[in-house]
């Protein structure tokens, strides 16, 4: 069967099991979208290619399957870099196909000519430039298995206009060949003893899990092994939902902006069992300050995060699932010839912790809204499984801290990057990979205006997303650190909670627009919010802009050093 | 050069476009020092060989080679320890040698094995191959003369063989 270069491609994504691709055409790409019309793989249009790629992480989020972007190139290429290195660095598998100038005019500083595999080389886990019309089923291939196996992340196609237009015989390769790329995926042996022998030995023990857990699909075997040593586990931002906040051995969120027994915690352990973390630094702080008292057991499917920031006792190459199953038969092994480790006196203290130290706000009657209302309402008022999203900021750590998470996969947001305006397109991502589900969004209203375009993506393809904006009319976050820690000499923060006028802008987008400025309205409004489903809602929460993010480790500060705020009293230290 | 520590690694690597910028834009992204880069074709046409010494004050020789190892076009790393290695360098000088001064400047070229591949009216180029230290001392050497001009190529090392026969390190590995 001869096919052209173009329609290659597209059999080969349909022979990937792609079922939605977001994109958006151009002149380089121009040959690809015509056999697009002919296939069974659903394209959603954007505004704007950065949408495109997040949508496509955003999916990826909530799906578990790789999402796909399919973009022109020059400046569509460049457009879709920041989507290409958030999903980097929060390890997202995503697959990017750029259209590039004909490969004989390559070098030629052509019309919309840009170095895409070249810009883009130290963002992607791989990139490939097409060369020959022959290879592009296998570049498919390797691509998806690139970014689906061992670490996810994301990767990226580059595709000359002339190779689209060339014809080749039909094949689909039976298996990849990369002779560099051979991830590990079973534990060593040797390792997951002295990894359980270790835990049979601690009385403060915690499990930091990271988002390591989801991409293996380890919830199961995470809750397994810490109910059967009683070992509390903490998650990191990445991993909120991976154990429920409900569960009894929860602690919750850490880091910077982390409760102050999931901080504590780990300042106390005597043994650290990191679970698919990468001890970033808004989890350690001060690394040399961090998690001092104790041993570390590192598990990570990428040898390159072990020993990067800490050195682990037990270091553990292998994914996660894997590792934590044999991990669990071995400390049931220990436990069996010496009984199971008694943790009640350690988790009888972090208790008292929580008890002391909660999460606090107060919503005064008749006040001012505060932001952190809005957030446990909207739990409150969702289902169990409603997937919620994120942009970056302040809204972004009150939504982690305060949303009770029920299930895996429910929430999706920007971490290691921490991109702001990633919440609509994610979001929007999120819904077409999960239709079944609820969609809410809390963005700021920094983060809104930077990507609200994709409202209009929602409203044309009916995708049913739920935005709610927390407006306090600053960039709150930098705000806060102004306040904090420049003086209060407030330097380009203040957006103003009019301009624009948000209700206007949501309706000019085809969704519902609403307001709410008052705690009293805050439920039945979204209780309207729930009930509309054919299309897009936007509601525009007029928030106390004073609120602050706490509790709060500042930045490179020890986590010993934790600020619980001014409702704990003077200095809330 | 060879005063402060450094690591030798050479690196398999597929023969495909862009391998040199994937394993450049790895060191300078994460912050390592690269002494010296030497990159050839190997006996299999599917591979290029990359020689890197790399400064070991900059990084952990750990990082450096599990950061190089996710690079997919990476096949194979080995480690050449100080010592364990042979290596070599190559360079090639022109040095100013009027008649009144050839003569020394031939002579100290054979006492360094070099080879004189360019004669010139006042010039010559001289190659000379060996280890880092050897050319650096060469060099110094040549200085007084008036050094035209001058290249190096970066090293490149090959592990040591065996000193031993296959069968005697057998029984002397069952033993330990």
């Amino acid at each position: 069967m001869k096919l052209t270069g173009a329609q290659a491609l597209i059999k080969s994504l349909e022979m990937e099991g792609v079922e939605v691709m977001f994109g958006l055409p151009g002149g380089a790409i121009l040959p690809v979208y015509d056999p697009l019309i002919d296939s069974s793989i659903r394209h959603i249009l954007v505004r704007h290619e950065q949408g495109a790629g997040h949508m496509a992480s955003g999916y990826a989020h909530a799906t578990g399957r790789p999402g796909v972007a399919m973009v022109t190139s020059g400046p569509a290429a460049t457009n879709i870099v920041t989507p290409l290195c958030d999903a980097y660095l929060d390890s997202i598998p995503i697959v990017v196909i750029t259209g590039q100038v004909a490969y004989s005019a390559i070098g030629t500083d052509a019309f919309q000519e840009a170095d895409t595999v070249g810009i883009t080389m130290p963002i992607t886990k791989h990139n490939w430039l097409v060369s020959d019309v022959n290879d592009i089923p296998r570049v498919i291939r390797e691509a998806f298995h690139v970014a689906t196996t061992g670490r996810p992340g994301p990767v990226l196609v580059d595709f000359p206009k002339d190779i689209a237009n060339q014809t080749m015989e039909w094949y689909w390769p039976e298996k990849v060949d990369l002779p560099g790329y051979k991830p590990t995926v079973k534990g060593h042996p040797k390792q997951i003893k002295d990894a359980a022998r270790l835990i049979q030995n601690a009385t403060m023990p915690v499990i930091l899990a990271g988002g390591g857990i989801l991409k293996a699909n380890a919830t199961n075997e995470l809750r397994e092994l810490a109910e059967l040593g009683n070992i509390p586990v903490v998650t990191t931002l990445m991993a909120r939902g991976v154990i429920p906040d409900a569960h009894p051995l929860c602690l919750g969120m850490p880091g910077m902006h982390g409760n102050y027994t999931a901080v504590t915690s780990m300042q106390k352990a005597d043994l650290l069992i990191n679970l698919g973390a990468r001890f970033d630094d808004r989890v350690t702080g001060d690394p040399n300050c961090f998690a001092q008292n104790a041993k570390v057991i590192h598990v990570d499917i990428d040898p390159a995060e072990l020993g990067k920031v800490r050195r682990a006792e037990v270091p553990i190459v292998g994914d996660a699932k894997n590792v934590i199953a044999e991990l669990i038969k071995a400390v049931k092994g220990e436990q069996s010839k010496h009984g199971a480790p008694d943790t009640s006196a350690w988790i009888a203290q972090l208790n008292e912790w929580q008890e002391n130290f909660p999460l606090k706000y107060q919503q005064l009657d008749g006040g001012p809204l505060k932001p952190q209302f809005v957030v446990e309402a909207l739990r409150a008022n969702t289902p169990d499984d409603c997937i919620l999203v994120a942009g970056v900021g302040q809204h972004q750590m009150w939504a982690s801290q305060l949303w009770q998470f029920r299930q895996p996969r429910t929430w999706v947001n920007s971490g290691g990057l921490g991109t702001m305006g990633y919440a609509v397109p994610a979001a929007v991502g999120a819904k077409v990979g999960r239709p079944d589900r609820m969609v809410w969004a809390i963005d700021g209203d920094g983060c809104f205006q930077m990507t609200a375009q994709e409202l209009v993506t929602a409203s044309s393809e009916r995708i049913p997303v739920k935005i709610a904006i927390l407006n306090n009319a600053y960039l709150g976050m930098v705000r806060q650190w102004q306040e904090l820690f420049y003086e209060e000499r407030y330097s380009e923060v203040y957006l103003s909670p009019d301009l624009p006028d948000y209700v206007k802008w949501a309706e000019a987008m085809g969704c519902v627009g609403m307001r709410v400025d008052s705690a009293d309205d805050v439920v039945a409004t979204i209780e309207k919010a729930n009930a509309i489903d054919d299309r897009p809602v936007v509601i525009d929460f007029r928030t106390d802009w004073r609120e602050k993010v706490y509790p709060m480790v500042p930045a490179g500060g020890s986590n010993d050093n934790i600020i619980l705020g001014p409702e704990f009293g003077e200095g809330g230290r | 050069m060879a005063s402060r520590p450094h690591h030798i690694l050479t690196v398999t690597v597929e023969n495909k476009p862009g391998v040199l910028s994937r394993v450049a834009g790895l060191f300078s992204r994460r912050a390592f020092n690269i002494f010296s880069l030497a990159v050839s074709p190997t006996d299999d046409d599917r591979f290029s060989r990359m020689t890197i010494v790399v400064d070991a004050e900059t990084a952990p020789l750990e990082q450096v080679v599990k950061q190089l190892n996710k690079l997919i076009p990476v096949i194979k790393i080995t480690e050449i320890a100080p010592g364990d290695g042979v290596e070599r360098e190559l360079m090639m000088m022109t040095v100013q040698a009027t008649a009144e001064v050839r003569p020394q400047v031939t002579e100290l070229a054979s006492i360094f094995d070099a080879k004189i591949v360019d004669v010139g009216f006042e010039a010559l180029t001289i190659m000379v191959a060996g280890e880092s230290d050897k050319l650096d001392a060469f060099s110094d050497l040549a200085k007084p003369f008036g050094i035209v001009e001058l290249q190096r190529t970066g090293r490149i090392a090959l592990a040591r063989v065996a000193r031993q026969p296959t069968r005697l390190r057998a029984v002397k590995a069952a033993r330990a």
